[in-house]
């Protein structure tokens, strides 16, 4: 399996960066760098990272599940995770998960027929004093409403 | 061009770590360098070690993660004499409930962290570092990178640093979704590659931590106040605060507040001042609830405990603790339910299963909860969930057991009215 020029690069100084024989460490971050590229974490990805990082497959099999953000099957292209944690429930991370998931017709952690989004109600995301607040892939968005998701939805639908 | 801040500076802050944030390219090296970036470094290079981790401790300078330990005495058990390599850690896994300061020191001020972490491996003689990103924070992972990569291409990291003689690598890493990996020990699991679970203690990772080696592990604000320590001297920043609470530190306000933000205050500032006049009190002139003072792991407090300065010690007298800085304002319209079943729903998310109590109690207390939020509880719930929670108190490996347990024992305990008038309003239904 090969990636992307940039992402091998990435790799190649990954491995660099622990001690000699300490290879596995570079498991989650490459995981998750590579999830972000292949689309999920497939078998052919966990034989690879364990050949890259020195393991057995079953050494990086066994940390997928143990991660949040690491998935075996493909989520949206656009993936909408609403924090209802604490700072964020308190005015309105709640209703804003309802109202996304209404306005996708799609549940925690399913995915549109059309596979352009996916949503999941996440915890804490580190923006309690912007709240409530929404991570669409890797993008921060504060301060949202309900009617300000919506744009958000409709501009990346229509940017497709 | 000045980045926008995410919210509006008060009036009423001291400004000490965030002094350069809201500057013209604050995040650049060059800004860092040209506003007293670097000089603690210098000096700390003509400091013996032992002088720096005395100054450190002079500071009165605290974790900033949330267990508050003093910071230059968890610098002093580092072996540094020890033939094996030593280790620097940053913990910047900042998911606590509450808790969205760090990010901003990171995003604002990178290079003031890279100085605290160069100062740390001086004095422990370590020349490797790992900056532990949340995976969410993929675009600080790319900031961090992007200002190691600087610092690197202007001789402030790598070899001879300086023209000092002292060499030193820091990279990122980056975690992929778990609240565990906060917690110190799970942190250097993972970040050797595994599951996030915590190891038993001791031995303490300043003497076996990553690879079995010496490793210092801090927070991102806590190393980025070793600069200031450095070069203004421990007993300045000291001053700053009250007795053994040394400096300033970053304060997240959120929930029913006009201005919620992160604001830097000196450890002691009033509690209900912070809330009022820096945070714009309530909004709609509602009365206060509840506050969570540090971040969801805390115990609670009633609106008539809040009267009181905001340092560890003073928190500690009254049961709870300051924690990570994450300050969660409640106002009198709060279903202490709902609360109470939300933070229990993260942290039997969260719990890495470890240890059975924790994860069999954080289980069953979510399953009350929520049928109790669902119209089915019981009167006998409410002292079944404090006796569950007590149950989880110091039987786990990790904090993570009494961080869940916590909250829920106040909040029965201070709250129980809450559980009575959902109880009261449905047998008036069944009436």
């Amino acid at each position: 399996m090969t990636f992307s020029p940039k992402l091998e690069e990435k790799f190649a100084k990954m491995l660099q960066a622990y001690p000699e024989g300490r290879k596995r460490s570079a498991v989650v971050p490459m995981l998750i760098y590579a999830q972000d590229e292949v689309g999920a974490v497939t078998p052919e990805l966990i034989d690879e990272v364990a050949r890259r990082c020195e393991v057995p497959p079953l050494q990086v099999d066994e940390v997928v599940g143990y991660y949040s953000m690491l998935h075996r099957k493909p989520m949206g292209k656009y993936h909408v995770q609403v924090c209802t944690n604490i700072s964020c429930l308190l005015v309105g991370g709640m209703e804003l998960y309802e109202h996304a998931s209404k306005k996708l017709g799609i549940g925690h952690k399913q995915v549109t027929s059309d596979g352009q989004f996916s949503l999941e109600e996440v915890e804490c995301m580190g923006a309690c004093s912007w709240a409530p607040a929404v991570e669409i892939n890797y993008d921060f968005y504060h301060h949202i409403t309900p009617e300000k998701l919506d744009q958000l939805i409709d501009g990346l639908r229509k940017a497709h | 061009m000045p980045k926008k801040l995410y919210n509006e500076p008060s009036p009423l802050e001291t400004r000490v770590l965030s002094a350069r944030f809201g500057l013209e390219n604050s995040e650049s090296l060059a800004t860092y360098v040209a506003n007293d970036g670097f000089k603690a470094f210098r000096k700390a290079r003509e400091m013996k070690p032992e002088q720096i981790i005395e100054e450190v401790k002079t500071s009165a300078l605290r974790g900033r993660g949330g267990a508050g330990f003093p910071t230059g005495l968890k610098w002093s058990f580092v072996p540094r004499s020890s033939p094996k390599p030593k280790y620097i850690v940053v913990n910047a896994d900042e998911s606590e409930p509450g808790t969205c300061k760090d990010r901003l020191l990171m995003e604002y001020d990178p290079h003031q962290m890279i100085e605290g972490i160069l100062i740390a491996g001086l004095a422990m003689d370590s020349h490797k570092g790992y900056i532990y990103i949340r995976g969410e924070y993929r675009y600080l992972i790319d900031h961090m990178d992007r200002a190691i990569a600087e610092a690197y291409a202007q001789g402030y990291l790598g070899k001879n640093i300086l023209g000092t003689g002292f060499d030193f690598d820091l990279y990122t890493h980056s975690g992929a979704g778990a609240y565990e990996c906060g917690e110190e020990t799970a942190l250097l699991d993972s970040l050797e590659g595994k599951r996030g679970i915590p190891r038993m203690k001791p031995p303490f990772p300043a003497v076996a931590g990553v690879w079995a080696c010496p490793t210092l592990l801090n927070n991102v604000e806590t190393f980025s106040a070793i600069p200031v320590i450095i070069r203004d001297g421990g007993a300045a920043f000291a001053a700053l605060g009250t007795p053994k609470n040394g400096g300033t530190r970053l304060l997240c306000i959120s929930g029913h507040v006009n201005k919620p933000g992160v604001y830097e205050v000196p450890l002691g500032y009033p509690m209900l001042k912070f809330i009022e006049e820096i945070a714009g009190g309530i909004p709609g002139g509602k009365k206060l609830k509840a506050v969570v003072p540090g971040g969801s792991s805390c115990p609670i407090l009633k609106a008539d405990e809040c009267d009181i300065p905001m340092d560890y010690d003073s928190l500690a007298k009254i049961g709870s603790m300051l924690g990570s800085g994450g300050m969660v304002v409640m106002d009198e319209t709060t279903d202490m339910v709902k609360v109470a079943l939300r933070i229990m729903r993260f942290y039997a998310h969260e719990s890495c299963g470890w240890c059975i109590p924790c994860r069999e109690g954080t289980t069953w207390l979510r399953k009350i909860l929520q049928r109790f939020d669902d119209g089915g509880g019981r009167h006998e719930d409410v002292a079944l969930l404090g006796e569950l929670s007590k149950n989880m108190l110091g039987r786990t490996f990790c904090a993570l057991g009494d961080a869940a347990a916590m909250p829920t024992i106040s909040i029965v305990d201070k709250f129980a009215d809450d559980f009575e008038k959902r109880l009261a309003a449905r047998e008036m239904v069944a009436v």
